[in-house]
């Protein structure tokens, strides 16, 4: 339910989100270089194939986001890399839509960036329990965002939609709960693995 | 995985679609899109799912996968849909448990339905049968900017690769007797295999870096000129135009739903 289809939101909600997005992805090609090419692509591949991936939760099953996950890892490179993963799940899985492009890749992608601000220079200074909490609050933080915006987008289309709106956000909170576990558990592999992986360095939309 | 299928291939012929160039196609789509999202009458919005339909038909398409796909965004937006015409103030129409359907409402969602599927089936028509590195260039001759397309194309690339990284991961989990449950453990587990998928690119990717930079990489992907536009290719964007404005047209000849 992250992705939002054509035609449901006002032209004004998805011509401030196309601008948005715009902009955003542009600063973030802009913070790439050579180095971080393959690297943002590879990761931006891997989101790919998470969003491919079903989780059982409950009586049913989520499919991964995993954008608080993304943003960790990428910093602004987020955007560039999720409009891509977006635009190809529009055209060869027929999910989300054209026009809402731009409005769905801020929603989907700012959480991820928001989140990294706000967490992103600890990683490479906690370990264990901290990483676990710092990394479930990442996690489910960006979903929990990634609900409001898309719920915003819609109250901001028509009073009829708050509804609607309302339910998405308690419709994500058993997947908030869910990605914050897969996030923490995914930083503390990367950080037992490849610790250098989470320096700050290293994140590809922040080039030394 | 003796399956030599990608996760991002289509098994439909190219069709009537796949005669003309793909940048016309892109920008047909662009503003078939734009249009359906304007339209305040559903007699456009049928023609135009009428058109992507018969479109498609001539790239015989699997059908039951292609409705699949449209009814899993339909599946997406259904509660969504469920809810308006109890949200929508307006002339009531019935009543279920005391809460009140308006008409408005109603028919408000069933706009949106149309047009979220017209835009949908006439992706799946024009761009459908496009494999994404020609989708990638024509998009590169369109002005989108070079190190956006080049993230394209190495997305494409490396989605399959670790789509069976992950295929495989996921076979040494099996063989260790690992089942996708409701808890806690699956979760942890599948965030393992994520971390380590996410470590394992980073891997590749430096070993590609270093053999891109090896060939001479500088920061460019250097992908050519598409062929230029053949006669037949003016064609269709002049029958798209048409078919378009004729469209448009009927918007303006039948009252707005609501």
């Amino acid at each position: 339910m992250v992705h939002i289809v054509d035609g449901a939101l006002s032209t004004e909600v998805v011509a401030t989100g196309a601008v948005l997005g715009i902009a955003a992805v542009a600063y973030g090609l802009k913070r790439m270089d050579i180095e971080t090419m393959p690297r943002v692509a590879v990761l931006s591949a891997v989101f790919f194939v998470a969003s491919l991936v079903h989780v059982p939760i409950g009586p049913s099953s989520v499919h991964l986001i995993l954008n608080g996950l993304t943003g960790l890892m990428l910093g602004w490179a987020a955007f560039p890399a999720l409009l891509i993963a977006l635009l190809l799940q529009a055209v060869f899985f027929g999910f989300g839509g054209l026009t809402v492009l731009g409005i769905n890749t801020v929603n989907i992608a700012l959480p991820g960036v928001l989140v990294w601000l706000a967490f992103g220079f600890m990683l490479n200074r906690v370990d264990g329990k901290w990483l676990w909490g710092i990394g479930f609050a990442a996690g489910s933080l960006a979903i929990a965002l990634t609900s409001v915006f898309v719920g915003i987008s819609l109250a901001l289309s028509g009073q009829e939609f708050i509804p609607a709106a309302k339910l998405v956000f308690i419709a994500h909170v058993p997947v908030m709960v869910v990605e914050g576990v897969l996030t923490a558990a995914a930083l503390v592999l990367i950080k037992k693995v490849r610790p250098a992986l989470l320096s700050p360095m290293q994140v590809a939309g922040s080039p030394a | 995985m003796s399956d030599k299928r990608t996760v991002l291939q289509t098994h439909d012929i190219s069709g009537l679609a796949g005669r003309f160039d793909p940048r016309m196609r892109l920008l047909a789509t662009f503003c078939f899109a734009i249009a359906a999202v304007g339209f305040s009458s559903w007699q456009p919005l049928l023609v135009m799912i009428g058109l992507a339909v018969a479109i498609k038909s001539t790239s015989r398409p699997n059908w039951p996968r292609t409705l699949r796909m449209v009814m899993t965004m339909d599946g997406f937006i259904i509660v969504m849909l469920l809810m308006l015409p109890f949200s929508y103030p307006g002339t009531p129409l019935f009543t279920i448990f005391g809460f009140v359907a308006s008409y408005e409402g109603f028919l408000r969602a069933i706009l949106i339905a149309l047009k979220a599927n017209a835009v949908i089936f006439m992706v799946l028509a024009l761009l459908g049968s496009l494999d994404a590195v020609t989708l990638g260039r024509a998009l590169e001759s369109l002005r989108i900017p070079n190190k956006l397309v080049q993230l394209f194309l190495f997305t494409v690339r490396y989605i399959d690769v670790l789509h069976r990284e992950y295929l495989r991961l996921r076979l040494a989990m099996r063989a260790r007797a690992f089942k996708l449950r409701s808890n806690m453990h699956t979760w942890r587990t599948i965030g393992y295999l994520f971390g380590m998928l996410l470590v394992r690119s980073y891997d590749r990717s430096e070993r590609i870096l270093a053999a891109m930079k090896c060939r001479g990489y500088d920061g460019r992907l250097h992908l050519g000129a598409m062929p230029a536009l053949q006669a037949r290719d003016v064609g269709f964007a002049v029958m798209m135009a048409f078919i378009l404005g004729t469209i448009i047209w009927m918007e303006f000849l039948w009252p707005p739903l609501l």
